[in-house]
């Protein structure tokens, strides 16, 4: 009895210290949060958007790729952004520079609809 | 359906001359190449696996054509990796038909990716048809990237604005409509007020005893909206040929054949030259079905239409490419 409760108090003793090294330096934690959030990226298959909401930070890049075997495209119901029409594996990128929300839908199935918030 | 027994009237319980019970036995045998005609609003069926059954008779009349639909030109996934050639053996079909017809229909999505090669191919292939004459109406694949410029340059030259047009053949009035233009987000097929106009004038002063034909790419009625096939102001267009007697919509867009008679009217759609899709709700999503090989051409098919002066409604025949 002792004895696991020793080894869980050192096992907690080690997630702590992990948890302590990964919670470092602030500005490298903040820079790399910086980086990951920069691109998000929304899959096109089997008619659908996905994911069909997005939520993203100023600045982001969102890539959109095409993976259904039919055409798709992607069209800013406000008129913001209009990629070309994408065959397979073709895709489109926009870089969202200001807060908001961005519905949009594919032009060719305009049953299709996605949206992309902007925070 | 044995022998050589014809399906007629039996149950008449609308008194519009349409036994309901039989045009739905035949609905459930489209998949599986079934012919069937309506003459006089009798309806008659013929399994296509025994065409001796099959009376040239009843099939002649004074003016015949021919609706193909959904070429797709420039597809090449594992759903059809060659629809060039099942586009052939299409026009082999109709090379073979014992009547060359008039001319031919094609309701659209005559291209894939409204590339100018795409429409040379299927130009070009159509150049080897019996009939020389074809008249287009653009799907929603025809018109992408530049607003139909193309589409409307090729095949809609001298028609006003957006690409709609008519015609008369021997009697019978043809309309062509576009409702791939403009769709918005959410929504479904769309015809827009000006060619609704344009339409309410250009049947006006027809007599209501002419035939009319009206052909569009998205069906004109709630096939499945779930799945984007319908075509939300239709209702307007149809309130303008409530007079007529005899009116038939041909429709492409959903691959596959499906009937519906409502009143004076007759809804049909066709399967595609290219590839088959999957019936409403079947499947996740309406796109490209895979078939094993050996059956890929029984799914695919063209219409032949055959009027007969006289009768009030179009004899409509469909058969598969195997």
């Amino acid at each position: 009895m002792r004895r696991s409760v020793f080894s869980a108090s050192l096992l907690v003793m080690a997630v702590m210290s992990l948890g302590g090294t990964v919670r470092g330096p602030r500005s490298f934690v903040a820079s790399a949060q910086e980086k990951a959030a920069s691109t998000a990226e929304v899959k096109i298959d089997n008619f659908v958007f996905g994911p069909t909401a997005i939520t993203v930070p100023v600045g982001t890049t969102v890539t959109w790729i095409n993976r259904d075997d039919i055409p798709h495209t992607v069209v800013s119901t406000e008129k913001v952004f209009k990629s070309k029409v994408l065959d397979t594996d073709e895709k489109f990128s926009y870089t969202f520079t200001k807060a908001g929300e961005y519905p949009y839908f594919c032009s060719i199935h305009p049953k299709m609809t996605g949206k992309v918030i902007v925070q | 359906m044995a022998g050589s027994t014809k399906d007629e009237i039996l149950h008449d319980h609308n008194h519009d001359g349409i036994d309901r019970r039989g045009f739905l036995k035949c609905m459930a045998w489209a998949g599986t190449g079934a012919l069937c005609v309506m003459q006089g609003g009798v309806l008659k069926s013929y399994s296509l696996s025994r065409p001796s059954e099959m009376n040239p008779e009843d099939l002649k009349g004074e003016l015949s054509f021919v609706q193909i639909s959904d070429s797709h030109m420039g597809f090449n996934k594992p759903a059809n990796p060659d629809v060039a050639v099942t586009l052939q053996a299409a026009v082999d079909k109709i090379n073979a038909l014992s009547r060359p017809p008039e001319f031919l229909l094609h309701t659209g999505d005559i291209s894939h990716l409204s590339k100018p090669e795409e429409f040379d191919t299927v130009e070009q292939i159509l150049k080897s048809a019996s009939a020389k004459d074809v008249f287009y109406v653009p799907g929603e694949h025809d018109v992408l990237n530049d607003d139909g410029k193309q589409y409307h340059e090729r095949f809609a030259k001298g028609t006003p604005n957006g690409g709609w047009y008519s015609f008369e053949k021997k009697g019978v009035h043809f309309v062509g409509l576009v409702n791939v233009m403009n769709l918005k987000a959410g929504g479904l097929g769309t015809l827009g007020h000006e060619q609704l106009e344009w339409l309410e004038k250009d049947v006006k002063h027809l007599k209501s005893s002419t035939p009319i034909v009206v052909f569009a790419h998205i069906p004109l009625w709630a096939v499945y909206p779930e799945w984007g096939w319908g075509t939300e102001d239709s209702a307007e267009a149809l309130a303008y040929l409530k007079k007529f007697g005899s009116v038939t919509v041909l429709n492409g867009h959903i691959h596959q054949i499906m009937q519906k008679v409502e009143g004076n009217v007759t809804f049909h759609t066709a399967c595609s030259t290219a590839f088959p899709q999957p019936k409403p709700g079947e499947a996740p999503s309406p796109g490209p079905m895979k078939v094993p090989a050996e059956q890929l051409r029984s799914a695919l098919g063209i219409t032949d239409v055959n009027y007969v002066s006289g009768k009030h409604a179009l004899a409509v025949v469909d058969s598969t490419l195997a």
